[in-house]
């Protein structure tokens, strides 16, 4: 294949070839970041929970009256026996927060009273010997908590139990060199401390923003019923019988008192409710990110065939004079593949460029991570084949061109 | 001439029609998203309180010290009760008012209907004259009435509908978290987003209304606790909403009216002043730290738009370039094959400018049909936006004349400036040179 003549040819219709080869690069530029984005995205909402997810639902229940909290205390253990009554339910627990939820009570842990700076930051679970039971997660050393060891206090008491369970990541993170069982942790940013007696498998503290990223799987369980104005049931339903007792619950819960809100719209959801409200904005956002790819991918190889079948066009009668001089049609279509080939390498290198030198200022502007190499390879091949493949139907008409045409003067 | 120029262009339109739709349709998407996605853009980034709210300010006092600090040595985003509770005391703000989130249970007098929770704020009573809300019936209550711990509420209009049928209930009563409180006043449909009086429990945007408004120290006496958030450097050293209110706990929202420059130069002076006076006092080991800001400044210090709205922004506007790019080397194509007519008219006298007029006549009957369908597209996308947004930002998004307007001229402009250089080339053919080969 000779290149000269193409860069010949090239040289004639500057203009179109600059801007196949500026559309080629903004494209890539902008492909690369919103594939980026919909990766980064997708990966944040296939994280593990470390929850049993089917069969798992959650009851929001505000009291009405405002109780005095052994009231309150009394009715959570009488809701939590009505529930656990149900034939519908396996398993019931009272709590304050769960994975997922988005908002929630979080501490700074310490390993030394004294300390001023926190050594991380955990999500704070109140929970009684059912709740692990209830979401279906293990222990992977030391054992749970018993039922006489969930005590009950207010929201604004100070945290003081003598012992916790702790999540994996949170072990992991506080005790990097051998086991946290048994070790001593300060959980209640007082003086304080707590027994680490469990640690349980992976398990998801409730706040999904990308600025928890790194507290993202740090959870403390502390054995108490928590006396808020409202309260969570973790309900976990018989194997199938979600959608029946989701029904029955709180049926159950207003016959035992009607002082309470269960808000209808989102006082009692599953889990998978849970899950898709805590990843709305993830999936949206990479939605959208994948509608514009598509839309900008399909533009630009619309607009490659639009120009390229205008040069087609333009050059029968050249291409006619190339047959009669006895260029095959291979010729000819290889002369079309192979000029798109150059303008979209071409392309490519400047948009390589942008879309690196764009992704570097959204980090700077928007604490993004920065974009692996990996899909900026990927783009420059998908866009490369995009053009090959845009070009072909038009790059075939030309071979088609007759060698007669040579002859004929309009 | 402009008819003629509007029969040819037509003319020439239909002679390609691949080309011609594949223009439209580029223009009609890139046009769509760009406008649909700053539709989102510009709800969430609008100023709440246009008139005012250069006068609204947001001030921030370090009470927790270097340690409390991140990075920016920026102090708590809100206040601790002493302080909140003095700077009210102290009035120097023209209008001024602490407010804390509240979400107390109201217990309908009818007793066949269940107890609803709602949501709302505590504030002094000056609260409603500085944001200049709307009233439907009554009005907020008195500086008389703050003192005084009255038991009074300002209501929604929807909570009036839901308790009262919509009549006017003002003097009627209302059982909040156990105890009775007047009406004094029924707001009319008030809903400011984003909720700038409150932007650090709301996180800005919220799809649930305020119903219920209280007065501050009736509150707190009533020991109505707060539902937002609670931020703490160290355990309170007592239990109970009463600890909070000792310890050095942020939870309270501040906002405070100054006229001018002078006035704000005055406040920051007041609360350097304050400072150094717990400086003295013991209460802070640190030099004061403090922080007066606008409302812009402070809905912008506080990253209330979100930023995946920017992105989505930005990547909408890069695929209207990328359109616009398309229209340029397609417009050009279509204008050069048409040499040889180019060259008659030349011929025939006509002038460059002559030429300019007829194809950018063309240009902009595409970026027109263009429009068109970057206006269907854009009520599909403004309508179906809650599919990628979160539903508190999604219902912000609106459709209105000015919206249809800008995507119309957005779609006629940028496609006849795209349309510039491919008709400068066409006004550039040379007569003799067409002639010639034909």
């Amino acid at each position: 294949m000779q290149i000269k003549p193409i860069l010949a040819a090239m040289r004639h219709h500057k203009a179109g070839t600059v801007l196949i080869a500026l559309q080629i690069a903004l494209t890539l530029a902008i492909v690369c970041n919103a594939l980026f984005i919909i990766q980064q995205r997708t990966a944040r909402v296939s994280r593990p929970s470390g929850v049993e997810e089917t069969d798992l639902f959650v009851i929001r229940s505000d009291w009405a009256d405002k109780s005095d909290p052994r009231r309150i205390d009394a009715q959570m253990q009488a809701d939590l026996i009505a529930l656990r009554q149900l034939g519908s339910v396996q398993e019931a627990s009272s709590t304050n927060s769960f994975p997922l939820r988005g908002t929630g009570w979080d501490n700074f842990i310490k390993l030394q009273p004294d300390q001023v700076k926190m050594t991380t930051d955990a999500a704070i679970f109140f929970a009684d010997e059912r709740t692990l039971a209830a979401l279906g997660t293990r222990l992977v050393a030391g054992r749970n908590f018993t039922a006489g060891e969930i005590g009950a206090q207010q929201p604004r008491d100070a945290l003081h139990s003598a012992q916790v369970i702790i999540s994996k990541a949170l072990a992991e993170r506080l005790f990097p060199q051998g086991s946290a069982l048994g070790k001593t942790i300060y959980v209640s940013m007082g003086r304080t401390p707590s027994t680490v007696i469990g640690i349980t498998d992976t398990l998801q503290a409730h706040m999904t923003g990308s600025w928890a990223n790194p507290y993202a799987y740090n959870a403390v369980l502390i054995p108490a019923r928590l006396l808020n104005d409202y309260t969570y049931y973790l309900v976990r339903a018989r194997p199938g019988q979600l959608a029946a007792a989701m029904r029955d619950a709180p049926k159950a819960l207003y016959a035992q008192s009607r002082m309470r809100i269960i808000n209808a719209k989102d006082g009692v959801m599953s889990f998978a409710q849970v899950r898709r409200r805590a990843y709305e904005r993830d999936v949206g956002m990479a939605i959208l990110m994948g509608i514009i790819s598509v839309v900008l991918l399909a533009i630009t190889a619309a607009g490659i065939v639009g120009l390229t079948s205008f040069w087609v066009g333009q050059r029968r009668k050249q291409i006619g004079v190339r047959r009669a001089l006895g260029a095959t049609r291979g010729d000819i279509l290889g002369h079309f593949l192979t000029e798109n080939l150059l303008i979209g390498i071409g392309g490519v290198l400047i948009g390589a460029v942008l879309a690196v030198g764009i992704n570097l200022w959204m980090v700077a502007q928007f604490e993004m991570a920065r974009l692996s190499l990996a899909y900026v390879v990927a783009g420059v091949v998908a866009l490369l084949l995009l053009g090959q493949g845009a070009v072909l139907a038009p790059a075939l008409r030309a071979s088609r061109v007759s060698p007669v045409e040579a002859t004929r003067s309009v | 001439m402009f008819g003629y120029y509007l029969d040819l262009a037509v003319r020439s339109l239909k002679r390609s029609p691949g080309l011609t739709a594949l223009m439209v349709l580029a223009i009609g998407f890139g046009v769509a998203a760009s406008m649909t996605s700053w539709s989102v853009f510009r709800a969430v980034s609008g100023d709440p309180i246009p008139w005012k709210s250069s006068k609204l300010f947001v001030p921030q006092i370090d009470n927790w010290g270097p340690q409390g600090r991140d990075a920016g040595a920026e102090p708590p985003n809100a206040m601790s009760y002493a302080d909140a509770t003095t700077l009210m005391r102290d009035h120097r703000a023209k209008r001024q008012s602490a407010m804390y989130q509240i979400s107390p249970s109201i217990v309908p007098a009818d007793a066949s209907k269940h107890p609803i929770n709602v949501s709302g704020h505590a504030v002094f009573g000056e609260f409603f004259p500085m944001l200049e809300t709307p009233f439907l019936y009554g009005s907020g209550w008195s500086a008389a009435d703050d003192a005084n711990r009255a038991q009074v509420a300002v209501i929604s209009g929807k909570l009036n509908q839901k308790l009262f049928g919509g009549v006017d209930s003002v003097g009627q009563n209302l059982s909040i978290e156990g105890g009775s409180y007047r009406v004094v006043g029924v707001l009319d449909d008030w809903n400011p987003q984003p909720r700038f009086y409150d932007v650090v429990n709301s996180g800005g945007f919220d799809s649930g209304s305020e119903d219920v408004f209280v007065p501050f120290l009736t509150a707190i006496q009533a020991g109505i606790p707060n539902d937002g958030n609670t931020n703490c450097n160290a355990t309170p050293k007592e239990s109970g909403f009463v600890g909070l209110q000792h310890s050095e706990c942020v939870w309270i929202a501040y906002m405070a009216e100054l006229d001018d420059a002078a006035a704000a130069k005055t406040y920051r002076d007041y609360l350097q002043g304050y400072a150094r006076e717990q400086q003295q006092a013991g209460r802070f080991s640190w030099a004061p730290n403090n922080r007066l800001r606008n409302l812009p400044d402070w809905l912008d210090n506080q990253h209330v738009v979100p930023s995946d709205t920017k992105v989505s922004l930005l990547v909408a506007l890069g695929l209207l370039l990328v359109c616009l790019v398309n229209t340029i080397g397609l417009l050009l194509a279509k204008f050069l094959r048409r040499s040889a007519e180019i060259g008659v008219r030349r011929a025939l006298g006509a002038p460059r400018a002559a030429i300019y007029m007829q194809f950018l006549t063309e240009a902009g009957i595409v970026g027109a049909a263009g429009g068109v369908l970057g206006l269907l597209l854009t009520c599909t996308g403004v309508a179906s936006v809650g599919w990628v947004m979160p539903k508190d930002i999604a219902d912000l998004a609106r459709l209105d004349v000015s919206l249809l307007v800008l995507t119309m001229l957005v779609a006629v402009v940028a496609t006849m400036l795209a349309g510039l250089y491919p008709t400068y080339r066409a006004s550039r053919v040379q007569p003799a040179w067409q002639l010639k080969s034909n």
